[in-house]
């Protein structure tokens, strides 16, 4: 944003000097555009509105993109940590499921900067949405293959108590 | 996920445990352990000049023990064999014990003071009976001197330094009993008199240092010999003829023999029924007992004999004791109601009587021994030793008793576990609770002290003396833990007894054979006990009880009693002396509205009947008798059958009464077959789960029924000990019976071994232990069954939504599909009893309890016993705590659970559960009790004694502090940096 106006500014600078003098004998100071504003109310400011949306829907694409490198950087943690459950693989796979969670939660706040009448937010919320669920699925992914995911029959039997019986039966060898 | 996670933790847990132990100082924390000697049945007392004044004791159960006589306690204790019953003890030289056991073919020697071994000769006697050990006095080559022993017709002459056989001499003449060896004194010779076929005298003169015979000599006797004799001199003796009413007195003078014929009932009047002689050693005197009276008898010139003293109460009477060349005392001691009368007869005249008050729950007077002090006047004083109907020993002196000893707990039979009453609500005084803050902080600051390696000598010893006096394990209350509980235990002689866990008092003890004696029920014995209540829920406010059954006669038709106990006091609740025979207790697993378990007792008819007697106990047994089952193992008849119940008993029309109808039977081949070992589930075995998860996730389904009846028979040839059999002749084969329908469900032939077998069946799995004829080793084998029929439950699915057929209720009569696995090992020691922790909830992993034959516990992990072993576990099998299979199963030396102490005799092992789910009691009981806590996968679910909350306080202060002085600090760094 700072960037942004900083530009406009430099940019009607440089037209203000060639084109917009309105007294011949004494010249304008430098800087000094009489006109200037006038004249960018219909030119100079939709071309600067333009631009910042350009500028908007640049950064938000690249905001949506942002999760990708983290998506990168995340496998290669989880390359890293291996497939047993120690406290190393346990706390990258929970942060990997953490971030994309909390990123998904916050995904309105993300994008607030860039919002704008003329940029569609859109596509770069999904991209960023469907980037974050699949860092989430890549966490669930990981889980699994650590084990700890209920998807095995084991998991739903390891505690089923033994079935009742219906017979009784006792003896043994009668005293002597 | 809880499932990895569980197990995972369990395995952490369970590798850390690997070498489970305890460290010196925790000896004596949770365990205790009692020595005891057993009944007595002999003793030789040793009064030195100086020194402790002792005595020695040989017992029933095979133990030779020197007692000391102020305390009552044991300087030196040793076993023997179960087949090496002490015959006899005598004191020879004054400083070695000897002992002849085994019917006379081992004769030992013990150093007195301390109770070593000095030499065992094994006498090599062909057919062992009867045997006596003769002591010479005055037979000296050098310093030795010898001992004699006579079996049947044979002498040995052993020396008392080394335990050579100086001679020996075969009389070799059939049917020659040697009754009496005495020699004269300043003689060579000595004398063996005996008896051939109860008919002929025989005298033997014999060389005393040779072993050469001098000179025989053999009579008829006028009446048929009885092998009842008492020597009254140096040249006569009493005998008993075989109708037991007449005497013989026997003279042996200069070689030749006379007899004399002496009806008893010339000697003492209204003499009636059988008599019976009191074997003595004395001067002119001897003793009959006849079935009213004891009379002491004076032998008086030739053929004359005298009445000189007579006991009226037919009473116990000891062996002579030589005071001078002409006095010989007696004890003779009454019993009636709680107090014995004990008299003291020299030369038959009453010397001394003393009425000493004993405890009722001691019952009769068996056996008494007596022993003589001199007193500081020069005149004798009298001590007696006094065995006891609950084989419990007392020592008797100036009409008190001065120590007793329950020796009755060396012979347990059977125990159960019960529950102390629930601590009282109540109002603590704050004085006390000050007492106890201060007191706690001290041994606190004690224990932080030894953490910190600071403390004294002194206080390590304070420390460990507030270990062992800590009164919170001996409390006489439920605690959280389930730590404190009654053991109750049923000895050979009918006494009950309660035993609290903590240190392993006695809590009460009845004896309760005797309340009962009467014509009806003449000779009241205990077969065993169980729990009889249990309250829980719905009758709290009762008292556990309970039940003990046994028969008024010796064979299976005699009548049953039963008695019902209360566990916290003993107080007998009920008596019932019932109108039919005993062959069989089965406990059920119901109960009735106020909690009383329900019990067949089984006829030896075949009928059932039913206890407790009420309508509601018939009501709930009625509803479900069609499940209800029973079977037989017949030893003898090499078979097992089963039976179900009917309505209507076959002897009388009770209500309580049912018949029974043969469903099954499995007859084992008898030419090739014979059962030697049978086990089962224990009845109140919690199991966790049915579900055995593999390494790759896969799920097992475990066979768990406790119907399962583990059955091993052996070849006939084989059924001998060790060595009988060749290895083709031997073969074992264990069995799997399903009890309810008979149906074998699996079998497995070991070729080439034989028993002894031990097994135990606990969850899915049997572990037997045999030996192994052709590698000469002990092998143990496990086998773990799994159900097949439902092994198909694996569809996530179907289990996620609840539709699988797992916790539909089994029947035996679904045809089951039993899979098996097993696995053999070597295992280095025989063993004398085995068995499996059991905790509350069973989730804890299994130890199995061996007894090993050192008397010792050892508690082997149930994972060393997984047929799921290879040589070379994969990585996940590795994780997951498969061990790599070895052929011989390891002996952890820190796995006795028994640390140094021995059980002597070890026969039985016990553990139940405590409340805490990881923590079990094991109790095992020979001569010797020893309990203690063990924890299978350590005590993951409680802080140890050992944890120190003043280090965590200390911890937790120390914290707190430095935070609040961070924080200070953080304060002013932040208003400086603001002020610059």
């Amino acid at each position: 944003m700072e960037k942004g106006k900083a530009m406009a500014r430099r940019w009607a600078v440089d037209f203000s000097d060639s084109s917009s003098s309105s007294h011949p004998t004494v010249a304008d100071p430098p800087g000094f555009t009489r006109s200037a504003p006038d004249l960018d109310e219909t030119s100079g400011s939709r071309q600067k509105k333009d631009a910042e949306a350009a500028w908007k829907a640049q950064k938000a694409w690249e905001v949506a993109q942002a999760p990708f490198k983290n998506l990168l950087m995340m496998g290669f943690m989880m390359w890293m940590a291996g497939n047993t459950v120690h406290l190393f693989s346990m706390g990258i796979t929970f942060s990997a499921l953490w971030q994309p969670i909390s990123a998904l939660r916050s995904v309105g706040k993300v994008f607030e900067p860039y919002k704008d009448p003329k940029v569609d937010l859109n596509a770069p919320r999904l991209l960023f949405i469907a980037l974050n669920l699949g860092g989430l699925l890549l966490g669930m992914w990981k889980l699994n293959t650590l084990g700890l995911l209920p998807t095995h029959a084991s998991d739903w039997v390891f505690s089923l108590p033994p079935a009742k019986e219906v017979e009784f039966a006792g003896g043994g060898s009668p005293f002597y | 996920m809880e499932a990895r996670f569980l197990l995972g933790f369990l395995l952490l847990l369970s590798l850390s445990s690997f070498a489970f132990a305890i460290y010196e100082d925790q000896v004596g924390l949770a365990d205790w352990h009692k020595r005891y000697i057993g009944k007595v049945k002999h003793a030789v007392f040793h009064t030195q000049k100086t020194g402790r004044r002792r005595v020695v004791v040989s017992t029933e159960e095979n133990a030779i023990a020197s007692l000391d006589l102020r305390t009552g306690d044991i300087l030196w204790r040793h076993v023997l064999g179960k087949n090496d019953a002490v015959d006899q003890i005598g004191l020879s030289l004054g400083k070695y014990v000897l002992t002849l056991s085994s019917q006379g073919s081992v004769l030992r020697a013990w150093n007195l003071p301390d109770g070593q071994m000095v030499w065992e000769t094994d006498l090599q006697i062909s057919n062992p009976s009867n045997s006596f050990l003769h002591v010479l006095g005055n037979v000296k080559s050098g310093r030795d001197s010898l001992s004699l022993v006579c079996n049947g017709g044979s002498i040995r002459a052993v020396s008392s330094i080394d335990g050579l056989v100086v001679w020996k001499k075969d009389l070799s003449i059939d049917g020659l009993k040697l009754k009496h060896v005495f020699q004269p004194p300043e003689s060579d010779t000595i004398y063996a008199i005996g008896f051939i076929d109860s008919s002929l005298i025989a005298l033997y003169h014999i060389n005393a240092k040779t072993g050469e015979l001098l000179k025989h000599a053999t009579q008829a006797s006028s009446v048929d010999l009885s092998s009842e004799i008492s020597a009254i001199s140096s040249d006569s003796l009493v005998a008993l003829d075989t109708s037991r009413s007449n005497l013989l007195l026997i003279k042996f003078m200069a070689g030749t023999i006379t007899n004399h014929k002496l009806p008893l009932s010339d000697i003492v009047q209204d003499f009636s029924g059988l008599a019976e002689l009191i074997p003595t050693k004395s001067n002119d005197i001897f003793v009959v007992k006849t079935p009213s009276n004891v009379a002491f008898i004076k032998v008086k010139g030739d053929n004359e004999i005298e009445l000189i003293g007579k006991a009226d109460e037919a009473g116990i009477v000891s062996d002579s004791l030589t005071l001078s060349e002409e006095e010989q005392a007696f004890a003779v001691v009454h019993h009636s109601n709680n107090a014995i009368s004990f008299q003291v007869r020299i030369n038959g005249r009453e010397a001394l009587t003393e009425g000493i008050k004993i405890e009722d729950h001691r019952g009769h007077v068996k056996r008494v021994f007596l022993n003589n002090y001199v007193r500081t006047d020069k005149s004798h004083g009298f001590r007696a030793l006094i065995v006891m109907e609950d084989e419990s020993l007392l020592l008797m002196q100036q009409g008190e008793v001065v120590w007793s000893r329950e020796d009755g707990l060396a012979s347990i039979s059977d125990a159960v576990v019960a529950e102390l009453p629930v601590e009282k609500e109540g109002g603590v005084s704050v004085v006390e609770v000050e007492h106890t803050l201060l007191e706690w902080l001290k041994g606190h600051m004690l224990k932080l002290k030894g953490t910190l390696m600071l403390s004294t000598p002194d206080d390590m010893a304070a420390i460990q003396a507030m270990h062992l006096k800590s009164t919170e394990r001996n409390k006489m209350t439920r605690d959280h833990n389930g730590f404190r509980k009654l053991i109750i235990v049923l000895t050979r002689s009918g006494k009950v007894y309660a035993l609290h866990t903590g240190d392993g008092r006695i809590v009460w003890a009845h004896l309760l054979t005797p309340l009962l004696q009467s014509e009806s029920c003449p000779s009241p014995s205990v077969l065993t006990l169980r729990n009889w209540r249990v309250p829980h829920r719905k009758a709290l406010q009762e008292n556990p009880s309970i039940l003990l059954v046994g028969r008024c006669g010796a064979g299976p038709e005699s009548h049953g009693f039963l008695f019902i106990v209360d566990s916290y006091s003993g107080k007998v609740l009920e008596t019932q002396i019932l109108d039919h025979s005993i062959a069989e207790v089965v406990p059920l697993p119901l109960a009735d509205s106020s909690e009383q378990k329900l019990h067949l007792v089984i006829d030896h008819k075949l009928n059932a009947h039913l206890y407790p007697r009420g309508s509601d106990a018939l009501e709930v047994f009625v509803r479900e008798m069609a499940n209800m089952y029973y079977y037989k193992v017949e030893n003898a008849k090499e078979d097992i059958k089963g039976y179900a119940f009917k309505k209507g008993c076959s002897t009388g029309s009770s209500a309580y009464c049912f018949g029974t109808r043969e469903l099954w039977s499995v007859v084992f081949p008898s030419d090739s077959e014979r059962i030697v070992a049978t086990a089962r589930r224990k009845i109140n075995e919690v199991v966790h789960t049915q579900a055995k998860i593999m390494t790759n996730q896969d799920v097992m389904y475990k066979y768990i029924s406790k119907k399962i009846l583990f059955v091993a028979t052996v070849s006939p040839k084989a059924a001998g000990g060790i060595g009988s059999a060749a290895p083709d002749d031997a073969w074992l084969v264990a069995y799997l019976i399903d009890t309810v329908t008979g149906r074998i469900l699996h079998r497995v032939t070991h070729q080439e071994a034989q028993g002894p077998v031990h097994a135990v069946v606990s969850e899915n799995w049997v572990v037997y232990h045999y030996f192994n004829l052709r590698a000469h080793r002990y092998e143990m084998t496990v086998i773990e069954i799994y159900d097949q029929s439902r092994a198909d439950n694996k569809d996530v699915m179907k289990l996620v939504l609840g539709k699988h057929n797992l916790t539909a209720p089994i029947t035996s009569y679904s045809r089951p599909e039993i899979a098996t696995k097993s696995q053999s090992y070597f295992f280095t020691h025989s063993v004398k009893a085995i068995a499996v922790t059991t905790t509350a909830r069973g989730i804890t992993s299994k130890q199995i309890l061996i007894g090993t034959i050192g008397d010792q516990v050892l508690a082997l992990d149930k994972r060393y016993l997984d047929p799921r072993r290879t040589a070379n576990p994969s990585q996940e099998e590795k994780e997951e705590g498969i061990i790599p299979l070895t052929d011989t199963l390891p002996i952890i030396p820190q796995s006795y659970v028994t640390h140094t102490r021995q059980v002597g005799d070890l026969r039985g092992i016990m553990s139940f559960p405590a409340n805490l789910e990881s923590t079990t009691h094991v109790f095992s009981y020979g001569i010797d009790l020893f309990y203690t806590r063990i924890a299978p996968s350590r005590t993951y679910d409680s802080l140890t004694d050992e944890f120190s909350y003043v280090l965590l306080l200390i911890t937790v202060v120390v914290l707190i502090v430095a935070i609040l002085v961070t924080w200070a600090m953080s304060q002013k760094k932040d208003l400086q940096e603001k002020w610059r």
